[in-house]
């Protein structure tokens, strides 16, 4: 069985700009977080963005990773976040 | 796999409509710290809080990053006071000592309230029972974090009337000890009929006798969440609205779930229970009134209102017991007035009295809380009030609780500030007729008949 405690989904929302997926991988790629899934779509104007990320061979803890991509989106203007995927299983998923 | 709009549905259930975890509120024994010399005693639980809770405000903000959940209280319920302290204290001031070194506990571990001040005398008082009893305003008074509760009646065992009696006089007694602070401290001072042992959600919590030694309690909210899911089915059927609130509350009580098992984890202590009970706070759009006018009335209040929260607590009990198999607490919807600017609007508009208010606590979670109330209130009044309350509970074999705030000094047109998540109450009108010769008779209710249901 597939181990669901290990992915991270992060979330990407904001004013749609120019390389937004392009640094948000950056980072993602030299923090070794391997990218499972992406989708993205415009909801009213605004860019949301949903990754499936794996991290268990993730260079830093949870906690930093998180802190560092909160970082970068208000660096590039957009809010981002990490969350651990139980959540969402837990309320979408009997 | 989890998709986007599943993704975007959580986020703004957290981010727009005040989605949170409400407590992790970690129950502790306090049986084993018990011994006859007051000083051991008071040294016995401060080390043993201490100890057990070291990890509880950490292990609570690292779920919270993981999940991006906020998780508003981590709180600290003990073993009843009256029961732990009673070798120990023979004077009220003695039992006071012991609310000063749970604060100081509290403070210790970084926890904003600890609860357990309490005494559970439903058919009787022990000595110990009525020194405690009598020393809640001193020890309410003279401690930040501690919270006070009275258990006075039961469905098994009647009301005991001269506990009701002594409680009137005691909740005016904190309420003058703290006049110059529109006598706040009585927000930490509740009286039930058939409290749970396992209730996480203050002022009323308290670790009960037949729980393990400590045990992780979480209490869910999210009214503002059934507010915006009942927004999108406007004019639908009865169906149709049930089934949306069953839904939601299912959604919210899995993060409480979720959340409950990770805390279990973190600290190595056994998970107790999930409480469902929709909790408002004054935030706008976290409000159960409004979730009642949502459903279709003007204000809470209204005719109609008792029949629409009943609906509403039966459906978030129904959602909620699907989505974790250890349900307990209080589990409805709460109707604090101060707590909720729904409630606060239908008092300032006319629409809800006292009386519909305890209509209304006959189908839901909890009882009459958080009602201000004129100072010069008589005694015999609040026990009155206080009465009422336990003989609904005691009939409808459910919890019923009573949290007024005689506020000194101040009468119906007035409004007092509590601050923070407390908000602020409209003082309500109290019925003026005497109930002084009832209140006055001696002994106990007896318990009801559980047959011929009427």
């Amino acid at each position: 069985m597939e181990k669901a405690a290990d992915k991270t989904i992060i979330t990407v929302v904001g004013k749609d700009t120019v390389g937004i997926i392009a640094k948000v991988c950056t980072y993602l790629a030299e923090n070794r977080m391997n990218v499972l899934d992406i989708s993205q779509t415009i909801v009213q104007g605004y860019f949301n963005m949903m990754m499936i990320v794996d991290m268990n061979a993730a260079k830093k803890p949870f906690a930093d990773c998180s802190e560092e991509l909160d970082k970068l989106g208000k660096e590039i203007g957009v809010s981002i976040k990490c969350q651990r995927e139980e959540i969402f299983q837990k309320m979408h998923r009997i | 796999m989890i998709n986007i709009w599943e993704v975007k549905e959580t986020n703004e259930m957290i981010e727009q409509e005040n989605l949170d975890v409400r407590t992790i509120t970690l129950g502790i024994s306090l049986l084993d710290c018990i011994d006859s010399d007051l000083e051991k005693l008071n040294q016995n639980i401060y080390n043993k809080i201490t100890a057990a809770a070291k990890n509880l405000a950490a292990a609570g903000e690292e779920i919270e990053r993981e999940f991006a959940i906020p998780i508003v209280n981590k709180r600290i319920s003990v073993t009843p006071i009256a029961l732990v302290g009673g070798s120990a204290c023979k004077a009220p001031e003695d039992f006071v000592t012991v609310a000063k070194t749970m604060d100081a506990a509290a403070k210790a571990v970084g926890v904003n309230l600890i609860g357990g001040y309490s005494a559970l005398v439903s058919k009787g008082m022990t000595k110990a029972d009525e020194l405690l009893i009598r020393s809640i305003p001193m020890a309410l008074c003279s401690t930040e974090r501690v919270c006070s509760s009275v258990n006075l009646a039961s469905s098994k065992t009647g009301i005991n009337m001269d506990a009701v009696r002594l409680m009137g006089e005691i909740l005016l007694e904190v309420a003058e000890r703290s006049k110059d602070r529109d006598s706040v401290d009585c927000m930490k001072l509740v009286v039930f009929c058939n409290a749970p042992d396992d209730n996480p959600f203050m002022a009323g919590a308290f670790h009960g006798v037949t729980e393990a030694d400590a045990v992780i309690n979480i209490g869910v909210s999210g009214p503002g969440v059934v507010k915006t899911a009942l927004e999108k089915v406007r004019g639908e059927s009865f169906e149709v609205l049930c089934e949306t609130i069953k839904k939601t509350a299912f959604k919210v009580t899995r993060v409480g779930q979720l959340v409950a098992q990770e805390a279990s984890r973190m600290l190595g202590i056994p998970f107790g229970i999930i409480d469902l009970s929709l909790a408002p706070t004054p935030a706008i759009g976290d409000s159960v009134a409004d979730i009642l006018c949502e459903i279709g009335l003007e204000y809470a209040g209204a005719p109609g209102t008792t029949a629409a929260l009943a609906l509403l607590n039966d459906q978030v009990k129904k959602g909620g017991v699907m989505a974790s198999s250890y349900v307990g607490g209080l589990s409805g919807a709460f109707i604090p007035v101060s707590e909720d600017q729904g409630m606060i609007d239908s008092v300032q508009a006319g629409a809800i009295t006292l009386e519909k208010l305890e209509a209304m606590t006959c189908v839901c979670s909890v009882g009459l809380d958080m009602i201000a109330i004129p100072g010069d209130t008589k005694a015999s009044a609040i026990s009155g009030i206080i009465a009422d309350e336990m003989a609904l509970g005691m009939v409808n074999q459910k919890t019923t609780a009573a949290r007024l705030i005689p506020v000194i000094g101040k009468d119906v047109g007035d409004t007092v500030e509590f601050g923070g998540l407390f908000g602020y109450a409209p003082i309500m009108p109290v019925n003026p007729f005497s109930c002084e010769a009832f209140i006055q008779r001696k002994g106990r209710i007896p318990a009801p008949i559980h047959s011929f249901k009427n």
